[in-house]
């Protein structure tokens, strides 16, 4: 029997590599202790709520954390337990989810994919969160949407409303209740044949990333269907502010319609920009009077447009007067603005409304599977019907894990009421208008790949 | 021709911003020999100063109307400003609605203030320290002050209208024998040329037709011997640099009817406004106009659909391209100096 002589080098090297065996991120070697990512053994879990709290969406970041917050409050137990009074699943009972207490994390997006990316896998390693979800922006979905299916906890997904997000990037741990382009094109298509006929010019600016690309897209393909003509389509780069120089040619295009495929406050500054040019009152060259179109906004961005906003037609995933005005279909609205409104003293926007819907159907999804394991969650949500909970019937199809639902399209109104009161329903667009098959050209390109539980 | 017509309007309006901008920043750059990356956050200070007062005129008294309801389903608070109850709803709706124009002279002294307590507290500190600590600091203190005032008044645009009066376009196509509707020009934006024009006149002419001008003009070209005359002309750079952010922020007052002022609008002008003072030659109050024009055109032509179809993404590109080559053939830029400002 022989012992080796311990050298000064042998201990360093040793203690090196048991550093940074130590110093490895738990996303690895948790691996092997649990079956899979963060699996909570405790009496709690933890969920990581990843949105804008700072740069351009943080007001819309704040709406999405409420609603959160809310919903964590609901699944607690505490308060009036909003839309879970109304969910057509009974699984949810006030006792967190599978009898332990919900608990959550939040991180900052900033709206930029890379911090966003670094908050969530944050959230993952050092807070051991069982699930993503939030954010306003399509880059940054569809960026933390891969970094969960690496990490092998479930994406779902806040307001994203670029195709690409269940289409070629769609990954098989994330899911989007939000709706998108593609739908938007759907809903909003009859609707602007009834506003404006079938004879028209339409010129779009487009956000230049991948959201701007699919709407624009999207509208291009509806619009031409109805026999418009597509005069021009200008990228306008995301950091623009003043879009003065790319509004004036359009009144000496030929155009008659503007589409601005702008989201946030490049749509705030190009609506504005638009009026003062004086393009809504404008008579277009075709003899017709000219009119704007805005495929998708929210409240928070008609406040920001003011006046502005008045008249233009545009879509959203769902409004806090739907049930008020179209009934009982859309049941779970009044419940949700009510809890809400209560605690904050205003009414939730879509996206606190996505938000809020997402955090429900995972922990419904959970106690359905009986399991965290991700890929038990992902099979439970998977073609999983739904109602109650403000949209009306809805589907989350398996195929690309896109939510079915009606959509809203809406109008600025004329004369609100009030600062809440900016947009008017037009229409819900029934399910069935905005249905597309999985594998539609538009949504090319991707596959959901495998359900990865990390393990 | 109509398009180019077009094209030159656009790049006056958005030149007037950058001229402004980069007036006050080569201002102060020209006297205390400091560069200020906080010059945006001023801009951006200006156009809240236009957001304050309106939310000060609007200030309102509730009273429940029985008769309607809130979203909750509760009598329905209704809001009347202050304003309209003192002196009359037709009085105080015109001075609600006149909030923008009438927020220059809240803006003055507001500005004057920010300017003194700026280089007194913190920018004299860095007088004598490299560029890059200068750079450092106030571009800290940039992001210092636009998340102060994200904090107050949240990240969202903030809709600032124009008077009424001045809202609509003028038809310079029928004004000038064009098609009618081919060249027509916001209102506003015309004043906000007219309004950037008569403030940098005001600047020059303090500069030019003033002893206190007189002085700081000789205290720009050689600090040091003004000093020995016994001038005390540390206190005059220090108004200058009052001075300097009273310009900055009345460009921002002005702009809020044309972009909705939000924290962010700052740092938008900063990076574009140095450029133009480089271009326009550091120290180089005529420069800097000069180049703010020059630059705020060239960007308006190279956004044309037919420049960008031969030349994709010039829009994005041009100004700096611009900077490149005048830099190269004009090292000291457009009307720069030999041995100002050069260490």
């Amino acid at each position: 029997m022989s012992f080796r002589r311990q050298t000064r080098r042998g201990i360093l090297k040793t203690g090196i590599a048991a550093g940074a065996g130590l110093a490895l991120p738990t996303i690895f070697t948790a691996r092997s202790a649990s079956a899979f990512t963060n699996e909570p053994t405790g009496s709690s879990v933890t969920l990581g709520f990843n949105v804008p709290q700072s740069g351009p969406y943080a007001d819309e970041g704040a709406d999405e954390l409420r609603a959160f917050e809310l919903a964590v409050e609901h699944l607690n137990g505490e308060g009036d337990g909003g839309m879970m009074n109304t969910f057509s699943s009974k699984e949810l009972t006030g006792e967190g989810i599978l009898g332990k207490r919900v608990e959550y994390v939040t991180g900052d997006t900033q709206t930029k994919s890379d911090a966003a990316r670094a908050s969530a896998r944050s959230m993952i390693e050092k807070d051991g969160a069982v699930m993503i979800s939030g954010g306003s922006s399509s880059g940054v979905a569809v960026a933390v949407q891969g970094l969960c299916q690496e990490a092998g906890v479930i994406f779902m997904a806040g307001l994203t409303h670029s195709n690409d997000t269940t289409g070629k990037d769609r990954k098989a741990n994330g899911f989007r209740h939000f709706f998108n382009a593609y739908q938007s094109g759907a809903a909003l298509g009859p609707v602007l044949e009834t506003l404006y006929g079938t004879d028209r010019k339409a010129y779009h600016l487009t956000a230049d990333y991948t959201w701007g690309w699919t709407t624009q897209e999207s509208m291009q393909a509806v619009t031409e269907d109805l026999g418009w003509e597509t005069v021009n389509n200008v990228l306008t780069p995301l950091a623009a502010t003043d879009f003065s120089s790319y509004i004036t040619p359009i009144l000496q295009s030929g155009a008659d319609v503007l589409f601005l495929n702008h989201y946030g406050g490049n749509m705030v500054n190009s609506l504005t920009n638009a009026v003062q040019f004086g393009l809504k009152d404008a008579m277009a060259q075709t003899g017709k009077q000219f009119e704007i179109v805005v495929p998708l906004y929210s409240e928070l961005m008609a406040r920001g447009a003011g006046e502005n906003i008045r008249g233009i037609p545009g879509s959203q995933n769902w409004d806090w007067k739907l049930e008020n005005q179209l009934g009982e279909r859309y049941r779970g609205t009044n419940v949700f603005t009510q809890s809400f409104g209560e605690k904050y003293g205003f009414p939730p926007s879509q996206a606190a409304h996505t938000c809020y819907v997402q955090t429900l159907l995972y922990a419904d999804a959970v106690q359905r599977a009986g399991s965290f394991n991700p890929c038990a969650v992902v099979e439970a949500l998977e073609d999983f019907e739904f109602d109650g909970l403000g949209n009306g019937p809805t589907l989350y199809r398996g195929a690309d894990h896109q939510c079915l639902k009606d959509v809203v399209v809406t109008r600025g109104k004329e004369n609100p009421d009030n600062e809440f009161d900016l947009v008017e329903i037009v229409e819900a667009t029934p399910v069935e208008q905005v249905t597309y098959p999985p594998d539609h050209p538009m949504f090319a390109g991707g596959a959901l790949g495998e359900c990865n539980e990390g393990a | 021709m109509d398009a180019i017509l077009l094209q030159i309007l656009n790049g006056l309006d958005k030149g007037s911003a950058y001229a402004l901008i980069a007036l006050g920043l080569t201002l102060i750059f020209g006297t205390l020999g400091v560069v200020n990356f906080a010059h945006g956050a001023l801009f951006m200070i200006g156009a809240f100063c236009a957001v304050t007062l309106q939310r000060i005129f609007t200030i309102s008294r509730t009273t429940v109307d029985e008769s309607r309801t809130d979203f909750l389903g509760n009598p329905m608070e209704v809001d009347t400003p202050y304003l309209e109850i003192w002196f009359g709803p037709e009085f105080g709706a015109a001075l609600i609605d006149w909030s923008v124009p009438l927020a220059i002279l809240f803006a003055i002294p507001v500005m004057l203030l920010i300017g003194w307590i700026m280089e007194r507290g913190l920018i004299k500190h860095f007088y004598k320290r490299p560029h890059a600590d200068q750079i450092l600091v106030t571009f800290g203190l940039a992001i210092v002050l636009q998340e102060i005032i994200k904090y107050f008044y949240g990240a969202n645009p903030i809709p600032t209208p124009a008077p009424s009066a001045f809202a609509g376009s003028f038809d310079f196509g029928a004004a000038l024998g064009f098609d009618p509707m081919t060249i027509i020009y916001p209102y506003w934006r015309l004043i906000y040329f007219a309004f950037a024009g008569l403030v940098i006149a005001g600047v020059f002419c303090f500069l030019q037709f003033t002893t206190f001008g007189m002085v700081v003009r000789a205290g720009m070209a050689d600090r040091e011997t003004v000093g020995l005359l016994g001038i005390n002309i540390d206190k005059r750079f220090t108004i200058m640099f009052g001075i300097a952010a009273a310009v900055a922020g009345l460009a921002g007052v002005m702009y809020t009817p044309i972009n909705s002022p939000n924290y962010h609008m700052g740092m938008d002008f900063l990076v574009l406004s140095f450029v133009v003072v480089v271009v326009g030659g550091m120290g180089s109050l005529p420069g800097a106009v000069l180049a703010g024009f020059l630059l705020g055109i060239l960007e308006s032509f190279a956004s044309m659909n037919e420049i960008k179809s031969i030349i994709p993404g010039i829009d994005q590109i041009i100004i700096y391209l611009i900077a490149i080559v005048i830099l190269l053939t004009r090292p000291r830029g457009l009307m720069g100096r030999k041995g100002v400002m050069e260490d």
